[in-house]
């Protein structure tokens, strides 16, 4: 296996993103960052991949239109994937593997406030018994959360400590569209919206795009004194029925944690955990330890832009590995209704 | 424009629908029959579980379902949630609860609507029962459930013949479509009679309309130009297919016209021509509606003619097609 590390990220995340569904005029000054943090310019990426969808942009080949913001003249490798950037940096890590290349700029968008995203979402689900009902994303997360509470797994108090802790951590990171903490109490004391969630336990419909730049060995080292080093990369989904999973564990994540080696020695989690009770399930099936701080860029309840929530826990997880606060961490991103897909992203400062 | 965020972008509501017509295979189909018919119809899995609807292939050993159960339209809400504010399509229209119901007999929850009147009418343990349609097709839309009093309504009659082989599910989505700050900015020209084109600060090359970046170079195209409304037909296409929604009748002249001064064509009408003598190289103006009847929008170019002047060398647009 050849070594490859996150070397560069940039993002932006908006609660009414005034532009075009494409984001290129969004993604041309992201990318300029991934340039700056580099040294380099788009003739020294070897392989472009987007994750994006048509739904959320509401017309068709939308990712083609967003490429405008490469410059595609000689034209470059490139690929998409109608899925979380996460996915789409799992893509390029495989094309740094094969040898062909060696450094490659992975980028998500997409605009969620053009249509209405909890029940464009309803789409994902099986087109045959599902689909026709519309259960919207939230109300499919409730039917969760409340799973958990009446089998005692968590509570609502537990739920809000999660908001609490995110929200306050938020106030930090200036890319966050909701932030500000309270307490506990107060929050419980904020009405229902699909109980047993209150707004704030989902994460805000967010627009927004990230990139992630990815290279291997040596031109790594040239780019970061510290590169956040992939140490294990795993993706695992769980079935398409609802009804047969047990909605209280998130499987598929224990399964992708387990490929990896198990998650020991991680010292900072970001974990993709669009509701709260989420983030429950998924610290407990990952496995993580009681010390592993989660989430301190405030995680998705303060910003989750569709097709790049995943993406940005990897490049905020590998933000800590460049400044020298943590030695391993985790980026998680989830996929698919209540938590069906996973992928974790393990990444070390020295390998 | 750019320094006022508030309204850099003009946009417009979309609705993009479309009916999913789906075949739905032997498993699937026995499922959806049952409900045309007023039954639950599920399937015993190999680890003994009995599920509905029923999975096409086992999630264990992934052998095709074939051990069907006829089921209790009675079940047990096993967890719900409140839809404080419905969105279109769901089951209804007001408030109601979806819920996780295990029907009497099955070891696994379907997700479904529950007609309650309020959340504190619905609870984890409740007993249920189906309500079935009048009209029946075979789709999941045929039953909602409802609290079980112990009555049990009138059995629902057989509602057709054959087995259900498929499906129409209409998908109709919302969207607010904007456009880019620069299609913006060429739209509002139109408005006052203006063709707003801009240039690559790299290339020096001219896109109309102007676009985020520059495709070749990835940098926005700041500097604005304005173009004249004559032009070289590059490319044509005569349109002899009737579709829906045409507006003229076949045949007529589709075209790339390159504007003088313009790097890329733009593709509109050619009128005012027979067919038959539309060729590469024609030179061609804007014809305006009134201008009473302007908008943002391409539309208010009626249409090019020939202007009657020279054919354009084909040396001046070579670079462009």
């Amino acid at each position: 296996m050849r070594d490859v590390a996150v070397v560069g990220f940039a993002q932006r995340q908006m609660q009414d993103y005034d532009g075009s569904p494409t984001c290129a005029e969004l993604l041309v000054p992201i990318f300029g960052e991934c340039y700056e943090q580099t040294g380099w310019t788009k003739k020294d990426i070897g392989f472009w991949c987007s994750g994006s969808s048509d739904y959320l942009a509401g017309r068709s080949f939308s990712f083609v239109s967003a490429i405008d913001a490469i410059g595609v003249l000689p034209p470059v490798n490139e690929s998409h994937v109608e899925m979380d950037a996460a996915w789409a940096l799992y893509e390029a890590w495989l094309k740094i593997q094969t040898g062909e290349v060696d450094t490659a700029l992975v980028f998500g968008f997409g605009k969620a406030s053009a249509g209405v995203l909890r029940r464009t979402l309803s789409l994902q689900l099986d087109p045959y018994t599902l689909t026709p009902l519309w259960p919207d994303t939230v109300s499919i997360a409730a039917l969760q959360a409340r799973l958990g509470i009446d089998g005692g797994a968590w509570d609502e108090a537990a739920m809000a400590e999660v908001v609490n802790r995110s929200l306050t951590d938020a106030e930090k990171n200036e890319y966050a569209v909701r932030a500000g903490g309270s307490s506990v109490e107060e929050l419980l004391a904020r009405p229902m919206f699909a109980d047993p969630l209150r707004k704030h336990d989902a994460a805000p419909v967010t627009d927004g795009a990230a990139a992630i730049v990815l290279a291997a060995g040596d031109k790594a080292r040239e780019v970061r004194e510290r590169p956040a080093w992939i140490t294990g990369l795993s993706h695992v989904t769980d079935g398409l029925h609802l009804g047969t999973r047990d909605l209280t564990r998130a499987e598929s994540a224990s399964r992708a944690a387990a490929a990896v080696g198990g998650l020991d020695g991680v010292d900072v989690a970001e974990l993709h955990a669009p509701f709260s009770h989420q983030e429950l399930i998924l610290r407990r099936d990952l496995g993580l330890a009681e010390d592993v701080r989660v989430n301190p860029s405030g995680g998705a309840l303060a910003g989750n832009p569709m097709f790049t929530g995943g993406g940005i826990r990897i490049g905020e997880a590998a933000r800590r590995i460049w400044d020298g606060s943590a030695d391993k961490v985790l980026g998680h991103a989830t996929s698919g209704p209540a938590l069906q897909q996973n992928l974790v992203c393990v990444m070390e400062g020295t390998i | 424009m750019r320094r006022h965020p508030q309204d850099r972008t003009l946009s417009a509501p979309v609705t993009v629908s479309f009916d999913y017509t789906r075949s739905v295979g032997p498993v699937l189909g026995r499922f959806l029959t049952g409900l045309r018919d007023g039954q639950f119809v599920g399937a015993r899995l190999s680890d003994g579980r009995v599920v509905v609807p029923p999975p096409e292939f086992d999630p264990v050993t992934h052998r095709a379902t074939a051990d069907f159960v006829d089921v209790a339209e009675t079940g047990t809400v096993t967890s719900w949630t409140w839809v404080s504010e419905p969105v279109a399509g769901q089951p209804f229209d007001r408030p109601f609860a979806f819920a996780l119901v295990t029907l009497d007999g099955t070891d696994a929850p379907l997700l479904h609507a529950v007609d309650v009147a309020s959340p504190d009418e619905i609870s984890t343990g409740l007993k249920v029962r189906a309500r079935w349609a009048t009209e029946r097709t075979g789709a999941i839309t045929d039953v909602v459930f409802v609290p079980d009093t112990g009555t049990a309504a009138p059995a629902a009659p057989v509602a057709g013949e054959g087995e259900v082989t498929g499906i129409v599910t209409p998908v109709s989505l919302d969207y607010t479509y904007a456009a880019s700050p620069e299609e913006s900015a060429f739209f509002r020209g139109l408005a006052e009679g203006r063709l707003v084109a801009q240039r690559c600060p790299q290339c020096r090359k001219v896109y109309v309309p102007p676009r985020p970046a520059c495709p070749v170079d990835g940098v926005p195209t700041v500097e604005e130009i304005e173009l004249s409304d004559t032009g070289t037909v590059t490319t044509f296409c005569i349109v002899n297919v009737p579709f829906l929604g045409q507006k003229i009748t076949p045949p007529y002249v589709s075209a790339y016209i390159l504007l003088d001064g313009a790097d890329i064509a733009l593709q509109h009408l050619i009128l005012d021509i027979p067919v038959e003598e539309i060729r590469m190289g024609l030179r061609v103006k804007a014809v305006w509606k009134p201008r009473e009847e302007w908008g943002t929008t391409i539309e208010n170019i009626s249409h090019f003619a020939p202007t009657g002047d020279a054919d354009a060398d084909y040396d001046t647009y070579k670079h462009h097609l």
